[in-house]
C-alpha cells in the first residue's frame, strides 16, 4: 500500500459501563497526495471518529496512520508521534468541523478566531504581516474584510463554516478532514461552500478525507469514496464504480435510499429493515448480517475481509463474486 | 428548527450590550443603583455622616426620628443613620471579599476538579459534598467560634462556608465547556492547555459565575448580619447591621426604629443584590438575545 | 370544490426589539382532501411558523398574526377560542415535530401517551384506550409487546414512528409534518417515508410535509409550495414544478442539490445569502439574487400569476416567459 495518508489496521475503542465501543474497528486504506476521499456511513458508524485519529485528536487504540512527509522523504506515524512532533504536524493537518455553531467559540471576535491558528503556533512575529495573513485568509474564504470585529453569532451559519475553514487554511496544511462541513447548511448555503472547497484545492492542491452522510455530496467532491457501516469500511471504491456497480448489499441499501429530486426515476428500493445494532461488544462474523437480504451461513462464522473484486473496487462481502 | 434568523445590527462592546440588556428590567435596575448608592455612602461615610458613629450621648437615648437625629437614637444615645451608613461599610465589605475568597478558592478547585476529572474530580468534589451537609450559617457559625471575632475572622467564616456553591458551579460550566466542539478546534489548531483555559473556558464560564457571586454577596451579608447578631462577628462599638439588629431587639417593644432601620437596610440590600442577580442572569444569557 | 384548508392572505410578524421580522407575508394556499402538499423552503423561509399558524401554536409574544384566514373544513381556526382550539389540535389536525427525542414525554410509556392523546378527544375510557394504543402501535410497525416501554428504549427512527401513532391515533383529517425525517439516518429515513405513505392511504388524511429536500418531496407529495423569506413563490403539482420550474429561486434550489447520476465541476449556486427578514428588500425580495431581475423587480412586490394552469409562480418575467 503506498500513499500520503497510509492507515493501516487502525483501532479505536472507547471503554463504555456496558464492554467496549467498537467506534472504528481494523480499518486499512491510504489516501494519494490531492485526492478526496470520501467517508460515508450512517450515524454511529465511527466515521468522525475516524477522521479524529486521522489527525490525532483522538488517540487510536492501535494501528498506525502513516504520513508521508515529501520534503524530508520520511514517513511519519501520527498515532505514535511525540508532542513535539505533534506540534509540527498540527501545521500539516487540519480539520473542519461539522457544527459551525458550537465550532466557534462565541466570544472571540472573527480575527480573532482566525488569527488564533497562526498565534498559538507563533508565526508570525509581526503583528502587521499577521493582519495581512488574515485579511488574505478572509479573502480566500470569501468573508467581507468589514466581518473582522463581528462574532459568531452575528454570522449566518455559511459564514461561520467560512470562518472555520479559514481557521484550517490559516497554517498552509496538506492534508484536510472535512467532518460534515456542509450538513448543519441550507441546501443553497451547502453548494456554495462546495464550490469554495473545490476551488481551494484547485488552487492549493489540499488532500481531503470528506466526511458525510449525504451520498450526493460525497458523490460529487470525492475522488474515491469508502462506505462504513459499524466502525468497518465495507466498500471502497473510485466515485463512479461505486454508484453504477454497488457491490456490498448495504451500499446497495444505502444507494437505493437516497430520495431523488427527479420523477419517473424508477428504481429498485432495498429498505432495510430494523436499526444498526450495537457497536458495543459486537459479534464476530459480518456485521451487516442481521439486516442483510442475502445472508448466508459464512456471514455468522467469518468476519469477511475487504476484497479487491474489479481493479481498485474493493468489497467485504463474503458472497460478492470477484 | 425553521425559527427567523435574528441578527442585531448594532454593534456595541460586550459591557454595553449587558447594560443595555439590563435596563430592560426595571427591578435589575433598581438593584444596580441601589448597590452603587450604597457602595458610594460605605466609601464617603465619613463626610456622609452627621454624627461620629461612636458618639455617645445618654441625654438623647431612645430618641425618635427628629431633625438632628434622623432616624432616631439607640439606647446609648449614638445617632442611627451615621451608625447605618458607617455599617454599609462593613457590610459590603464582608459581602464582596467574602465572596472573593469564596470565589478564589472554589474556582480553583471547582476548575481543577472538572478539567483533570478522575482522582482529582472525586477527592475535591467529596469534600465539597461533606461541606455542603452541613447548613452554610452553622458552619460559619462554628468556623467564626473558631478563628475568634473580628472582621477579617467574619470575611473568613463567611467566605470558606460559601466556597463549595462555587466548586460546583465552576466544576458544571467547565465540565460543559470540556464537551464543546470549540475547545476541540482549539486543540486542533494547536493552542496548549494553558490558553484553553485562559482564553477559551474561563470567558465562557463568567457568566454564570458573575450571577453566583452577585447573589452570593447578598447571603454573605446576611451570614455575617447573623453573626454579628450572637456576636461572633463584628465587635462593639463598630456598627455593623446585624450587631444593630441584635442590640435594638430588646428594646423592639418600646423602640422599635432601633431594629427597624437596621432591618430595613439588610432587607433592601439583600433585594437589590438579588434582582440585580437575576436581571444579570437573563442579560448574560445569549440564547435570550432578542 | 371544497378545499379541507385555504389560507388567505396570511401575515405572520415577530415583534421584537430589534426590530419586526416578517416571518409569513401575505401566504395564500390551497390544500384539497387527501392531498399531500410539500412545503419546501431554507432556514427562516417562514414554513415552521406557517405551520405553526395553522395550529395556532405561534408562540405570543413575539408572534404576532396580522391578517388573513385560514380556513378548515369551512371554518376559520382564526376565530376559534383557545377551548375550540384545543379540540381540533391533535384531533382534527396533528403535527408531528422535526425531533422525535424531544417531542415524547421521557417519563411516560409510549402506550400510555397514546392513550392520553386518544381520550383526550374521543370518549372511550381507560383499557380501550390502551387497546387502541396498541394497535396504533402494530400500525406503525412496532410490535405490541413493547407497548409498555419508555422512549429511550427506542431508537430514533423509531420514536419518531411512536410520534406518527400519537399524530394518526384520533385520525386527524390534516397532517402537519415539520421535516419530520431530517434528524434521521438515510435508511431510517426511507423506512419512515415508507411507512407516512402508506399510512396516508390507509387513513385518507391531507398532509402537509415541511422540508428542505426536494427528493423527499418528489417521493411522496401531490402539489408542491416553495416559500422564500415568508411568502411562496412557486405552487403547482410535482409534476409540472419538477418539469418546468419556473420561478428563478426554485430553479436555483434546483442547481444546488448535487447530482447523483451526473458529474458537475462546480454547482450553479445562488448568489448571496437569505435577506434578513428584518430588513426585506423592496420589490420582489429575491430580485437581489436573481439572475432576471429587472428593475420592475425592486419596485413592485410580484403578484401569483397562473403560468400554465394549475401551476402559479410569483415572478412576472419568468412567468410571462412560460406564457
Amino acid at each position: 500500500m503506498t500513499g500520503y495518508i497510509r492507515v493501516e489496521n487502525l483501532k479505536k475503542f472507547f471503554p463504555t459501563k456496558r464492554g467496549l465501543l467498537h467506534a472504528v474497528d481494523d480499518v486499512s486504506f491510504a489516501v494519494q497526495k490531492g485526492e478526496t476521499l470520501g467517508l460515508v456511513g450512517e450515524s454511529g458508524c465511527g466515521k468522525s471518529t475516524l477522521g479524529r485519529c486521522l489527525i490525532r485528536l483522538l488517540d487510536a487504540t492501535s494501528g498506525n496512520v502513516i504520513l508521508h512527509d515529501e520534503e524530508t522523504g520520511e514517513d511519519i506515524d501520527i498515532t505514535k508521534a511525540s508532542k513535539s512532533v505533534i506540534k509540527h504536524l498540527r501545521k500539516k493537518v487540519q480539520i473542519v468541523f461539522q457544527d459551525p455553531y458550537s465550532c466557534l467559540n462565541p466570544r472571540l471576535s472573527v480575527w480573532e478566531l482566525i488569527a488564533e491558528p497562526l498565534i498559538v503556533n507563533g508565526v508570525f512575529p509581526d503583528k502587521n504581516a499577521m493582519k495581512r495573513r488574515v485579511r488574505e485568509l478572509m479573502n480566500t474564504v470569501g468573508l467581507a474584510e468589514r466581518l473582522e470585529n463581528s462574532y459568531p453569532h452575528e454570522l449566518d451559519g455559511g459564514r461561520r463554516q467560512r470562518i472555520g475553514i479559514a481557521r484550517s487554511l490559516a497554517l498552509n496544511p496538506e492534508f484536510i478532514v472535512l467532518d460534515e462541513p456542509v450538513s448543519a447548511l441550507d441546501v443553497c448555503i451547502q453548494a456554495q461552500i462546495l464550490n469554495l472547497l473545490n476551488d481551494l484545492q484547485r488552487e492549493f492542491h489540499y488532500t481531503y478525507v470528506f466526511i458525510s452522510h449525504n451520498l450526493s455530496v460525497v458523490r460529487h467532491v470525492s475522488d474515491r469514496i469508502a462506505v462504513m457501516y459499524l466502525g468497518k469500511i465495507v466498500e471502497l471504491s473510485d466515485y463512479k464504480d461505486l454508484f453504477v456497480k454497488p457491490s456490498h448489499p448495504y451500499t446497495q441499501a444505502l444507494l437505493s435510499a437516497i430520495p431523488t429530486a427527479k420523477l419517473d426515476v424508477k428504481k429498485e428500493r432495498v429498505i432495510l429493515e430494523g436499526d444498526v445494532p450495537s457497536p458495543i461488544d459486537p459479534p464476530s462474523g459480518c456485521r451487516f448480517m442481521g439486516r442483510c437480504r442475502h445472508r448466508a451461513e459464512i456471514c455468522g462464522k467469518e468476519t469477511p475481509e475487504l476484497r479487491e473484486v474489479s481493479p481498485g473496487h474493493f468489497v467485504s462481502c463474503h458472497l460478492s463474486s470477484p | 428548527m425553521d425559527a427567523p434568523v435574528l441578527k442585531s445590527n448594532k454593534k456595541r462592546g460586550a459591557l454595553m450590550e449587558v447594560l443595555f440588556r439590563l435596563k430592560k428590567s426595571p427591578l435589575a435596575m433598581f438593584g444596580f443603583f441601589f448597590i452603587i448608592f450604597l457602595a458610594f455612602t460605605a466609601i464617603f461615610a465619613d463626610v456622609l455622616a452627621p454624627h461620629p458613629y461612636q458618639r455617645q450621648n445618654l441625654s438623647h437615648a431612645f430618641e425618635t426620628p427628629s431633625k438632628q437625629f434622623l432616624l432616631g437614637t439607640d439606647e446609648f444615645g449614638r445617632d442611627i443613620l451615621s451608625r447605618l451608613i458607617y455599617g454599609a461599610r462593613v457590610s459590603l465589605q464582608v459581602g464582596f471579599i467574602a465572596v472573593g475568597i469564596a470565589l478564589f478558592a472554589g474556582g480553583m478547585l471547582g476548575a481543577a476538579a472538572g478539567y483533570y476529572g478522575g482522582w482529582a474530580d472525586n477527592a475535591i468534589m467529596r469534600v465539597m459534598d461533606v461541606m455542603l451537609s452541613i447548613p452554610q450559617t452553622l458552619l460559619a457559625i462554628a468556623i467564626a467560634a473558631a478563628l475568634g471575632p473580628g472582621l477579617f475572622n467574619l470575611m473568613i467564616a463567611v467566605g470558606i462556608s460559601a466556597v463549595p456553591n462555587y466548586a460546583r458551579i465552576v466544576r458544571g460550566s467547565v465540565l460543559s465547556l470540556r464537551e464543546m466542539e470549540f475547545i476541540e478546534a482549539a486543540r486542533a489548531v494547536g493552542s496548549s492547555d494553558l490558553r484553553i483555559i485562559t482564553k477559551h473556558i474561563i470567558p465562557n464560564s463568567m457568566a454564570p459565575i458573575i450571577v453566583q457571586s452577585t447573589l452570593g454577596v447578598a447571603s454573605a451579608i446576611l451570614n455575617a448580619a447573623g453573626l454579628s447578631f450572637i456576636g461572633l462577628g463584628i465587635q462593639p462599638p463598630y456598627p455593623e447591621w446585624g450587631a444593630m439588629l441584635s442590640g435594638g431587639r430588646q428594646y423592639i417593644r418600646d423602640y422599635p426604629h432601633l431594629t427597624l432601620y437596621p432591618g430595613l437596610a439588610i432587607m433592601l440590600t439583600i433585594l437589590a443584590l438579588n434582582f440585580l442577580g437575576d436581571g444579570l442572569r437573563d442579560a448574560l444569557d445569549p440564547k435570550l438575545k432578542r | 370544490m371544497n378545499d379541507l384548508l385555504e389560507i388567505k392572505d396570511l401575515t405572520i410578524h415577530y415583534v421584537t426589539d430589534g426590530g419586526t421580522v416578517r416571518a409569513v407575508e401575505n401566504l395564500n394556499l390551497r390544500l384539497g382532501h387527501g392531498e399531500t402538499l410539500g412545503f419546501v423552503g431554507e432556514t427562516g423561509a417562514g414554513k415552521t411558523t406557517t405551520a405553526l399558524g395553522i395550529m395556532r401554536l405561534i408562540p405570543s409574544p413575539p408572534g404576532v398574526v396580522k391578517s388573513g384566514r385560514i380556513i378548515f373544513d369551512g371554518e376559520d381556526l382564526l376565530t376559534k377560542s383557545e377551548a375550540e382550539m384545543r379540540a381540533i389540535r391533535g384531533g382534527k389536525i396533528a403535527m408531528i415535530f422535526q425531533d422525535p427525542m424531544t417531542s415524547l414525554n421521557p417519563v411516560m410509556t409510549v402506550d400510555k401517551q397514546i392513550a392520553e392523546m386518544i381520550r383526550l378527544h374521543r370518549d372511550v375510557d381507560k383499557a380501550e384506550s390502551l387497546k387502541l394504543a396498541g394497535d396504533m402501535l402494530e400500525l406503525v410497525g412496532i410490535k405490541r409487546e413493547r407497548m409498555h416501554d419508555y422512549p429511550h428504549q427506542f431508537s430514533g427512527g423509531m420514536k419518531q414512528r411512536v410520534v406518527i401513532a400519537i399524530a394518526l391515533a384520533c385520525d386527524p383529517g390534516l397532517l402537519i409534518a415539520d421535516e419530520p425525517t431530517t434528524a434521521l439516518d438515510v435508511t431510517i429515513q426511507a423506512q419512515v417515508l415508507e411507512l407516512m405513505k402508506k399510512l396516508k392511504q390507509q387513513f385518507g388524511a391531507s398532509m402537509i410535509l415541511i422540508t428542505h429536500d426536494l427528493g423527499i418531496v418528489a417521493d411522496i407529495c401531490d402539489k408542491v409550495a416553495i416559500m422564500y423569506a415568508g411568502r411562496v413563490v412557486e405552487y403547482a403539482d410535482k409534476r409540472a414544478l419538477y418539469a418546468n420550474p419556473t420561478h428563478p429561486y426554485t430553479i436555483g434550489l434546483f442547481n444546488s442539490v448535487p447530482d447523483l447520476d451526473e458529474d458537475r465541476e462546480s454547482l450553479n449556486v445562488i448568489p448571496g445569502l437569505m435577506p434578513d427578514p428584518m430588513d426585506l428588500p423592496a420589490g420582489c425580495a429575491f430580485h437581489p439574487r436573481c439572475a432576471y431581475a429587472t428593475s420592475v423587480c425592486s419596485e413592485s412586490k410580484p403578484e401569483m400569476m397562473e403560468a400554465a394552469p394549475g401551476h402559479f409562480v410569483a415572478c412576472p418575467i419568468r412567468g410571462r416567459e412560460r406564457k
